[in-house]
């Protein structure tokens, strides 16, 4: 293996004594004070987080919707200029490619963020479906992406910003907005249940704007936060994550995100008669959230069974900070998947009791 | 080095610590403070039973941090005879003060132990050295 690539931040976090690991070819922080800690300052008051591992990639020309609406499964002739849609891209046999945000400057041209572990992979997808007047741009050697989240992001915001950004709507975007004197793109979006922004630049402006954030975010209490407790603030806020709710086995529709597969839309999207076909014969498995009664943190692979036998198994589970329980989201034979219903995790060869609830497990107040 | 390595006691190479005195007949069983920096955030500590018998590597404890689940394994050869209730409540113990208010399991040790085994004060830092190392 070759060494993890540093983002522009790396020195930040070293200062932070943050604990540097390898993710999907990136080195970034696990995690600072601690995972609990910085669970709870994100959704008490505000958290800075490096995730210039995401991919970015252009499209634009006269096909770029065209294209995107065969590779992706939702439907992007309804997105509007500077809004965001969440779409999954499948495969033909409706196994999962990825799942990305699509950022619409307008109708020629996008932006697409991809999760870092695919992006190799999505790119050549891409080009290998790349048809008509439509250009591909691989744009994330060159930029650094920033989130800010919790309840004080906006405040925080506001400080080195004369855009506006306090009346930026949830899944919109400004394509251009100065923050702390960078050029950056400035998107209401996150990955934490939390309020928030994503703050994209050039690599060479990235320390100027962590910094220009880190003043303002002082009298806030903000705090930067690692990979860990991102992983548990996406989990208690339902939200999936490519290669445990979603996966080349896993569909959008076993994962519960049928709301952005369209099968109405014109266009016939790679994976469509797969999905279709799955529909009608109705979904062997299906996504659902479960929360421990007691002791025990189900963790992704653990058997969920009940009296009857097994019926289903974790993809990804934790210690809930916010909630004080275990949770876990579960993938469960469909008559199975009722809220109330109590089963057990099989955990190191014991079964504890559980039972199955909504997600998302938290929904901000 | 970025973690306390308590002086006075013996470690084991999975990062427990033992606290034995010439002339005692039981031990207090914990975790390093290195060991409780690497599991991150614990949240959950789950015993066996009172009076379990245990040999030297066998399991005294699983601790459930929130990214890991770890066993602590007995350094010594005896019987269990007290497990530090208090973590069941506070976990988060073991993480603040893992040599004090974080000690496991007091063990009554069988006869004729033998401590040779496990590492001083100087040879347990060297170890944490080569793992971080490695």
């Amino acid at each position: 293996m070759s060494e993890p690539t540093k983002t522009p931040f790396y020195e930040r976090h070293l200062e932070h004594k943050g604990k540097m690991v390898d993710y999907s070819g990136w080195n970034l922080p696990v995690q600072f004070e601690g995972i609990i800690a910085e669970v709870l300052q994100t959704r008490r008051q505000a958290a800075l987080f490096d995730v210039s591992h995401m991919g970015e990639v252009l499209v634009k020309g006269k096909g770029a919707l065209a294209f995107l609406q065969r590779v992706l499964t939702n439907n992007i002739a309804a997105l509007q200029d500077n809004r965001i849609m969440y779409s999954p891209l499948c495969y033909p046999d409706g196994g999962t490619v990825d799942d990305i945000l699509v950022y619409r400057y307008d109708e020629a041209s996008y932006l697409l963020v991809v999760n870092a572990g695919n992006a190799g992979k999505d790119y050549e997808w891409f080009k290998e479906n790349l048809s008509g007047e439509a250009e591909l741009e691989n744009i994330s050697p060159q930029t650094a992406q920033l989130a800010l989240q919790g309840p004080k992001s906006a405040a925080i915001l506001k400080a080195v910003t004369g855009a506006p950004v306090e009346g930026l709507r949830y899944y919109h975007f400004l394509p251009r907005a100065e923050v702390a004197g960078v050029d950056c793109i400035v998107s209401r979006t996150g990955y934490t249940g939390e309020d928030g922004f994503e703050l994209y630049c050039r690599n060479e402006d990235a320390l100027k704007l962590w910094d220009g954030l880190w003043e303002a975010g002082k009298p806030h209490g903000l705090a930067p936060v690692g990979l860990g407790a991102r992983d548990v603030l996406r989990l208690e806020a339902g939200l999936p994550l490519y290669g445990h709710e979603l996966s080349t086995e896993l569909s959008p529709l076993e994962a519960g995100l049928g709301r952005f597969v369209s099968f109405a839309k014109e266009t016939a999207f790679i994976g469509r008669e797969a999905l279709m076909r799955k529909k009608e014969e109705g979904l062997k498995k299906k996504l659902a959230g479960i929360e421990m009664l007691g002791r025990g943190i189900p963790r992704e692979g653990y058997p969920v069974k009940t009296g009857e036998g097994e019926i289903g198994w974790v993809s990804s589970g934790t210690y809930s900070p916010t909630l004080d329980k275990s949770v876990a989201m579960v993938f469960l034979d469909p008559r199975e998947a009722v809220a109330g219903k109590e089963v057990s995790v099989v955990i190191r060869k014991k079964e504890y009791p559980a039972k199955v609830v909504k997600i998302p497990f938290y929904r901000r107040g | 080095m970025d973690w306390n390595v308590e002086a006075g006691l013996k470690y084991t190479k999975k990062h427990e610590w033992v606290k034995w005195e010439e002339g005692d007949d039981t031990a207090l069983v914990g975790i390093s403070d290195y060991a409780q920096d690497k599991l991150g955030s614990i949240v959950f500590v789950e015993f066996p039973d009172p009076d379990t018998e245990v040999k030297a590597g066998d399991s005294v404890a699983v601790i459930e941090s929130v990214k890991a689940v770890a066993d602590t394994y007995s350094p010594v050869e005896g019987t269990i005879v007290a497990v530090n209730e208090v973590l069941l409540d506070q976990p988060e113990l073991l993480n603040e003060d893992p040599y004090g208010d974080g000690w496991m399991v007091k063990i009554q040790l069988a006869p004729g132990q033998d401590f040779s085994g496990l590492m001083d004060v100087e040879e347990y830092k060297a170890h944490i050295i080569k793992e971080e190392e490695a």
